[in-house]
Parts: C-alpha cells; sequence; structure tokens
C-alpha cells in the first residue's frame, strides 16, 4: 500500500512529466524559461496551487455536481493563485516583477485544470496532495531544464537567488562574452523545445526496441 | 498610442503566439488543417475582443470602486468563462453549421492564455474602454494569423520526408521556432519608423 502512494509522487517527475511527456502547461513553459530562477520561482508556484487545488478538489469531489465541475474547478484554482500572487507580491517582489503577467496566467495552465480533472476528483486526499506535488515537482524540473539550456547558451550565466553578498549570478568563462543570443529570445524558446521533444522521442523509441 | 500603433503591436511586434507564447496549446494542437485553425482563429478573435471590453467594464465599474483589485484574476476568469458559453449559446441558436465546424474548440477558448492574458494586460496597460477593445481584437488578428501561417506550414511538412524522432510535434516546434525568427524583424523600431508612438 506505501509503495502505490509512492508512486503518485513519482510518477509525475520523470515517468509522466507534465512538460516533456503529457506537453501540458507550455506557455509558461517557454515564457517564464530565460532564467533559471524564474524557473524555480514559477515550478514552486505551481507546486504551491496544483497541491493545495488537488485537495480541495478532492475533498469537494462528492459536493460539486458534475455538469458545473470546470467552472468550480477555476474558481477553486484561481482562489489559490490569487493567495500565491499576494505572497509573492508581499515576500518576493523582485519574482513577482520577473514573473509579471505570467503568474496570473498559473489559473489557466492546462497541468493544474488537468490534474483535477483526470485525478484529483476520482482519487482519496492523500493520492491527490502526493500527485499534486509530483506533478508540480516534474513541471519544476522540466521548465529548469530548459531554463538552464537557454540561459547557459543564451546569455551564458546561470542565475540563481542571491544569497548575502554573492550576487547569485554564475558566470561561465567564454559564453559570457559571446552567448548565442538568439537561444534566450522568443524564437529560441520554440526551437529548443523542439530539440528537446525530439530529443526524448528519440530516447522512448530506443528503449522500445531494446524490449 | 495611437489605435493604429496599438493594432500593429499585438497583430506583429507582441504577436500572441510567437512572441509572448500566449496560446501555445491549441497552436499546437489545432493547427493540423487549415480549415479548423481558421474556426479556431475566428473564434478567438471573437471571445478576445469581447471579454477584453466586459473585464474592462467590470475592473473599472465593479473592482476599482471598491477597493477590490485583488479579485482580479478570479473576477475575469468567471466573466471569460461565461462570455465564452454566451458565445456558444448565440453561435449555436444562429448559425448552428459554423457551431458544428467549431465543435469542441469553443469550449476549450476558456483554457486559453491568450484571452485572460489579453484582459490583464489591457488593465495594466492603463488603457481606455476602446483602446481595450482595439488591443483585444488585434491579439486575436495576430493569434489567427499565426495559426492559419502554421497550418499551411503543417499541411505541407505531412508530405515531407522527416525523421521519425522529430515528426508531429518536435517539428511543429522548430517550424514555429524559424517562423518566430523572422517575425524578429516586427520590434518596437518599427513603431518609431511608422510614426506610431
Amino acid at each position: 500500500m506505501k509503495n502505490s502512494h509512492l508512486k503518485e509522487l513519482t510518477k509525475g517527475i520523470w515517468k509522466e512529466n507534465p512538460i516533456f511527456v503529457i506537453m501540458l502547461g507550455m506557455c509558461p513553459t517557454l515564457a517564464v524559461s530565460t532564467q533559471v530562477s524564474n524557473a524555480l520561482g514559477m515550478g514552486l508556484g505551481v507546486v504551491f496551487v496544483l497541491t493545495l487545488s488537488n485537495i480541495f478538489i478532492s475533498l469537494l469531489k462528492k459536493v460539486i455536481p458534475d455538469s458545473i465541475r470546470i467552472p468550480s474547478y477555476i474558481v477553486i484554482i484561481a482562489s489559490f493563485v490569487t493567495i500565491l500572487e499576494m505572497l509573492m507580491h508581499a515576500y518576493m517582489p523582485s519574482l513577482y516583477d520577473a514573473l509579471g503577467i505570467y503568474l496570473s496566467l498559473i489559473v489557466v495552465n492546462c497541468v493544474i485544470l488537468g490534474r483535477a480533472e483526470a485525478f484529483a476528483n476520482k482519487n482519496s486526499v492523500l493520492d491527490s496532495a502526493l500527485d499534486g506535488i509530483g506533478m508540480g515537482l516534474g513541471f519544476t524540473l522540466g521548465l529548469t531544464i530548459i531554463a538552464l539550456i537557454r540561459e547557459v547558451l543564451g546569455s551564458g550565466t546561470i542565475t540563481l537567488f542571491a544569497i548575502g553578498s554573492w550576487d547569485g549570478v554564475i558566470r561561465i568563462p567564454g559564453l559570457v562574452s559571446t552567448p548565442i543570443r538568439v537561444v534566450g529570445m522568443s524564437a529560441g524558446a520554440l526551437l529548443v523545445m523542439g530539440l528537446l521533444k525530439a530529443f526524448f522521442t528519440w530516447k522512448e523509441s530506443k528503449k522500445g526496441e531494446e524490449k | 498610442m495611437s489605435y493604429i500603433g496599438i493594432l500593429v503591436t499585438y497583430i506583429f511586434v507582441n504577436n500572441f503566439i510567437l512572441v509572448k507564447f500566449m496560446g501555445i496549446c491549441p497552436f499546437i494542437g489545432v493547427s493540423k488543417n487549415s480549415s479548423s485553425a481558421i474556426g479556431m482563429g475566428v473564434a478567438v478573435t471573437f471571445v478576445t475582443s469581447v471579454t477584453s471590453v466586459v473585464c474592462w467594464m467590470v475592473y473599472h465599474g465593479l473592482l476599482a470602486p471598491f477597493g477590490l483589485e485583488y479579485l482580479r484574476t478570479i473576477s475575469f476568469i468567471l466573466v471569460i468563462a461565461a462570455m465564452v458559453q454566451l458565445v456558444e449559446m448565440v453561435i449555436r441558436k444562429f448559425s448552428p453549421s459554423l457551431y458544428k465546424a467549431l465543435g469542441i474548440y469553443l469550449p476549450l477558448i476558456t483554457t486559453n492564455c491568450a484571452v485572460l492574458g489579453i484582459a490583464i494586460i489591457n488593465i495594466d496597460s492603463g488603457y481606455n474602454l476602446l483602446e481595450s477593445f482595439v488591443a483585444g481584437a488585434a491579439a486575436g488578428l495576430g493569434f489567427t494569423m499565426a495559426i492559419i501561417l502554421m497550418s499551411n506550414i503543417r499541411e505541407k511538412l505531412e508530405l515531407t520526408p522527416v525523421r521519425k524522432s522529430f515528426k508531429g510535434v518536435p517539428i511543429t516546434f522548430i517550424s514555429a521556432g524559424i517562423m518566430a525568427l523572422a517575425f524578429m524583424a516586427f520590434d518596437s523600431s518599427l513603431l518609431t519608423n511608422l510614426g506610431l508612438v
């Protein structure tokens, strides 16, 4: 029994990764992946909203009538996004400014509504919470991988969070002075995403051949 | 900014799909053939235009006077869901053939980032009512243009030999990336050169 709970948590991180495998939540993925710090911030925001909305929807699954479930889910999700916006505005103003409009757009992130519809309204509260955490972490992981590639190639830096006197930016010698600027721009996001998706398809097909 | 300036901004300079990445899901999902791409584009343009106006009125008429700005996200998404439902009912009543052609794409517009995105951008940019309407229409037109171009590219791609691992979604993303490269020619200097700022 314990093993199956663990599976709910881990499946979202790699096997059913929302970004690379199910291809959900593309809009924030491409827009926010210019800096690693933004990707981590956005990912944590999604973990927060996804876990809480999964728990609530799972708790209310018997109360919500079937015909109006989608509007009800959206209102629940929008409430948590508003809470997240207020918390981030108060405690992490620089991240709030960097994410801008994409923070509000978590409401229409297909990952969250998708999990509500596909998982939380059928499963127990504990499983839904674990599913939310796992899927959220998988989303964060995918987002961070894309951001890492784009930031290293596009500007030659890795921006993390500033701690004390360190400004939180790792500079890669050689690439800082002559970065491949296009990777950091909007066209680069689409190209990197296409190449990564092709890479994962290729790995899947190789795995299939070995079996 | 003049109305033509707003129009050019949201169709070319800040194209919602290729520059802002709003509405990527339907862009990838519905661009397989050009007739459904046109239907989706028209429906989104209609909804962005109407919701821009209604959300502007809700914000400046209801939320701002009572200091309830923090309810923006919730009220906008409710307005959008209601508008999409209304549009669905009106189209079904007056043009059953169009309703049939749009099919499941109509309800899906609720979760299109572009619709909520333009409503929030209108408020953040401080547009007035008419400017909001123009921005909403322009965002929808930019979306329509990108999705129609993409569907034509994809119809051609069907007949082209593509490596197995690139088939389907990956090659679509890469084509979109090359399109976005072309769209980089339309940057904000275009507005200055045309004297629209």
